[in-house]
C-alpha cells in the first residue's frame, strides 16, 4: 500500500472517530454511574441541529455551543424521568431519541424551509500542529486536524484524572457499582448520577456539532444514523475506561474509513457492506468486550 | 384483571395521548403553526372518508398490530425488542425474494410460503442478539438495535443487486405475482393481512391468558430466579423463545406489507413502523386486545400524520414527538403505581400448610 493512501486512511479514521470519541466519552461517566443513557443517539441529532443553528445566528463556536446546549437539554429531559422518577432507562433512552427525531426533523424544516435547501455552514479548519504535521503517515491523521478532534483527545485524560483522581470519580463509580454502599458512605448517588448523565449529554451534543461543523458542513435529518449506538458499543469494548475507549473509537473510525481506501484501492465490492460494517463490529466487540470486563454492577439499575 | 384496574389504566392510556396531543400542540405554538389547523388536516386523513379510514388508517394499523404483539411477546419474558424495524425489513426481503422465486409456480401456497420466508428471516435474524446475550450475556437492546442499521444497508444491497428489477433503472424489486398477493376489500387498498393481525391478537391472548406456555412466559418475565426456583422455568429458554417468536412476528409484518400493500421491495418501506410499535405496545400495556386499539389509533396518527404534512405544512416525523410523550407518561404512570403499592399495607400472607 501506499503511503499517501495510508496517510489518507488514518486522517480520515481520525476524523471519523471523533463524534464517537466525545459520545463515547459522555457515556462512560454515564454508565460508570450506573446509568446507561440510549438516549445519546437522539442528544447527538439534537447536537447536530443545535450546532446548526448556532452556527447560522453565530458562527462556529457559537454552533458548538448550541450543540452542546442542545444535547444537555436532551439528557436532562432523560434524567428528570429515569433517575429523578426511576422509570425504565432504556425505554426513557428509546423514547428521547424518538423525540428528538421528531423534534429536530419538524424545528429544521420550520427554519430552513421544507425543501431542505442546500444549507451549507462554515466547518472548523484544520489546524496542523508545527512540525509534527509534517511528519510521513502519521502526521496528517493525527497533527492536521480541526479543534474538535483536539478537543476530543484532550478529554481523555481529563476524564481519566476525574474518574479515577478526584473524590467525584471515586463517588460516581461507587454509585455505579452498588447505590446501596454509596448511600451508606454518605454519597448523593442521584445527585452524582444525575451529573454525569448531564455531562453525557454535554458531550454527546457536541459529538453532533463536530458532525455538522467538521465533516459534513449542513444537517439532513436522521443523520446520526446510530453513531451514538455505536458509541454505546464503543464504551463497552473500552472496558469503561477513557484511554481504552480512545481505542476503541479509532477502531471504529477505521472500519468506517475503510470504505474510502479499498474504493480507493479499485476493489469492487458493494459500498453497502462497508456501510454495514462499523454495525457488525459493534456486535463482535460486544460479544467480545463483555467477556473481559466486569460492567458497572448497578448499570440499567 | 379487575375493573378498577382496567379504569385506572383506560385512564392513564388517555391521560398519555392528551399529554402527547399537548406536546405536539406547544411546540407547533411555538414554531408559530395554527395547531387547530394541523389536527384538522390529521383528523381528516385519518378518519374524513372510508378511503382514508380504510386505505389509509387500517392499512397502516396492520403492521403496527403485528409489531406490537411482536413486542408485546418479547417483554413478557423480560426481553426488549428495540430491532423490530431490521426483523421487519429482512421480513419483507425474505418475502420479496420467495414471491418472485417461487409465487409463479406455487399456485395456492405461494401467500404461505412468502408468509414462511419472511417468518423464518425475522427469527433468523434475532437469533444473532439471542446468541450474543446467551452465551456472551450482551444486551439484547443494544445488538438488536445495532441490526437494524445492517438491515437497512441489507435492503439497499438487495435492490441493487440480487433482487433488482431486471429493467435496472430504479433500485427497487419488481413488483411479486399476483399469487402471491392477498385479497383487497373492493375499492380500497384495505387487505386480508388487517384481519389476520386481528385473529393473531386474538389467539395470543388465549395463549396469554389459557396456556401453561402463557404463564410461564409471564412468570419468567416477573422474575427468572422465582421462575426457577418454584417451578424449574428455565428462564435463558423462554427469554430466546420469545425475543425469535417476537422477531418472527415482526418478519411477518415485513411479509404482510409485501403481498399487502407495496407489493415490492424498496427502500424507506417502513416508516418507522418498528419503534412506533414499541409506544403501540407499551400503551396497551402489553395486552394484545388492547394493542388493536391502540394499533388502530396509532395508525390513524400515521395515516393523519400524512395528511397533515400535505394539507398544513407539517412535517409528518412531528407525530414522532407524540409517540415519545405518550411513552413518557406511561412509564412514569407505572412508576406512580408502584410506589403507592409499595406504600399499602401488604396483605396478610396466606396460611401455609404445614
Amino acid at each position: 500500500m501506499d503511503e499517501v493512501l495510508l496517510a489518507g486512511f488514518l486522517a480520515s479514521a481520525v476524523r471519523v472517530s471523533t463524534p464517537l470519541l466525545l459520545a463515547a466519552l459522555g457515556e462512560t461517566l454515564a454508565e460508570r454511574g450506573g446509568v446507561i443513557n440510549l438516549g445519546i443517539e437522539g442528544a447527538m441529532l439534537a447536537g447536530a441541529l443545535g450546532a446548526t443553528l448556532g452556527a447560522t445566528a453565530g458562527g462556529l463556536w457559537f454552533g458548538a455551543l448550541g450543540a452542546a446546549a442542545a444535547g444537555l437539554l436532551m439528557a436532562a429531559v432523560f434524567a428528570v424521568v429515569a433517575i429523578g422518577m426511576r422509570a425504565d432507562q432504556i425505554i426513557t433512552g428509546t423514547a428521547i431519541t424518538l423525540a428528538s427525531v421528531g423534534l429536530t426533523g419538524v424545528v429544521y424544516r420550520e427554519v430552513y424551509g421544507t425543501a431542505g435547501a442546500g444549507l451549507s455552514l462554515p466547518t472548523f479548519p484544520v489546524l496542523p500542529i508545527p512540525g509534527l504535521a509534517a511528519l510521513p503517515v502519521v502526521g496528517e491523521g493525527f497533527f492536521s486536524q480541526p479543534a474538535p478532534t483536539y478537543l476530543a483527545w484532550l478529554l481523555v485524560p481529563v476524564t481519566w484524572w476525574a474518574l479515577y483522581r478526584t473524590r467525584w470519580g471515586l463517588a460516581l463509580r461507587a454509585s455505579g457499582e452498588s447505590h446501596e454502599a454509596a448511600l451508606a458512605a454518605g454519597v448523593r448517588v442521584r445527585g452524582l448520577r444525575v451529573a454525569a448523565t448531564l455531562i453525557g449529554g454535554m458531550l454527546a451534543g457536541l459529538a453532533g456539532g463536530t458532525l455538522v461543523l467538521a465533516q459534513v458542513g449542513t444537517f439532513t435529518e436522521e443523520m446520526t444514523a446510530g453513531r451514538g449506538y455505536i458509541a454505546i458499543a464503543i464504551v463497552v469494548l473500552g472496558r469503561w475506561h477513557p484511554v481504552w475507549v480512545l481505542g476503541a473509537s479509532l477502531l471504529f473510525g477505521g472500519a468506517t474509513a475503510m470504505q474510502f481506501l479499498l474504493q480507493a484501492m479499485g476493489l469492487d465490492v458493494p459500498y453497502q457492506l462497508f456501510l454495514m460494517l462499523p454495525y457488525g463490529l459493534a456486535l463482535l466487540a460486544l460479544a467480545g468486550g463483555m467477556g473481559r470486563a466486569r460492567a458497572p454492577g448497578e448499570l440499567g439499575r | 384483571m379487575t375493573a378498577g384496574v382496567l379504569r385506572e389504566r383506560l385512564l392513564v392510556s388517555a391521560a398519555a395521548l392528551g399529554l402527547g396531543a399537548v406536546g405536539l400542540a406547544l411546540v407547533l405554538l411555538v414554531l408559530g403553526q395554527d395547531p387547530a389547523a394541523a389536527f384538522r388536516a390529521l383528523w381528516n386523513g385519518a378518519f374524513g372518508s372510508w378511503y382514508a379510514m380504510t386505505s389509509a388508517t387500517l392499512v397502516r394499523a396492520t403492521p403496527l398490530i403485528v409489531l406490537g404483539l411482536g413486542f408485546s411477546l418479547a417483554l413478557r419474558a423480560g426481553a426488549l425488542n428495540i430491532g423490530m424495524e431490521g426483523q421487519f425489513l429482512v421480513g419483507a426481503i425474505a418475502a420479496t425474494w420467495a414471491g418472485l422465486q417461487f409465487g409463479q409456480a406455487a399456485g395456492p401456497l405461494a401467500v404461505p410460503i412468502v408468509f414462511a420466508a419472511a417468518l423464518i428471516a425475522g427469527a433468523l435474524w434475532v437469533t444473532i442478539p439471542v446468541l450474543l446475550k446467551v452465551r456472551f450475556g450482551v444486551l439484547e437492546v443494544i445488538s438488536t438495535l445495532l441490526l437494524n442499521f445492517v438491515a437497512e444497508s441489507l435492503v439497499s444491497l438487495m435492490v441493487q443487486g440480487p433482487l433488482q428489477e431486471v429493467k435496472g433503472v430504479y433500485p427497487q424489486s419488481d413488483l411479486v405475482p399476483a399469487a402471491t398477493r392477498l385479497p383487497v376489500l373492493p375499492g380500497t387498498r384495505l387487505h386480508l393481512g388487517f384481519v389476520l393481525a386481528i385473529l393473531l391478537a386474538f389467539a395470543l391472548h388465549a395463549t396469554y391468558s389459557r396456556t401453561a406456555w402463557g404463564f410461564r412466559l409471564k412468570a419468567v418475565g416477573a422474575s427468572p430466579q422465582a421462575a426457577w426456583i418454584s417451578g424449574r422455568i428455565a428462564s435463558a429458554r423462554m427469554f430466546s423463545v420469545a425475543l425469535l417468536l417476537s422477531g418472527a412476528l415482526a418478519g411477518l409484518g415485513g411479509g404482510l406489507e409485501i403481498s399487502g400493500v407495496t407489493y415490492a421491495l424498496f427502500q424507506n418501506l417502513s416508516p418507522g413502523y418498528g419503534f412506533t410499535a414499541i409506544a403501540v405496545a407499551l400503551l396497551a400495556r402489553g395486552h394484545p386486545l388492547g394493542i388493536i386499539l391502540t394499533g388502530l389509533l396509532f395508525g390513524a396518527l400515521e395515516a393523519g400524520a400524512g395528511a397533515m404534512q400535505r394539507e398544513a405544512g407539517i412535517p409528518a416525523v412531528a407525530v414522532a414527538i407524540v409517540q415519545a410523550a405518550i411513552i413518557v407518561v406511561v412509564l412514569l404512570a407505572d412508576v406512580v403505581a408502584r410506589r403507592r403499592a409499595a406504600l399499602e399495607v401488604l396483605p396478610e400472607p396466606e396460611e401455609q400448610a404445614a
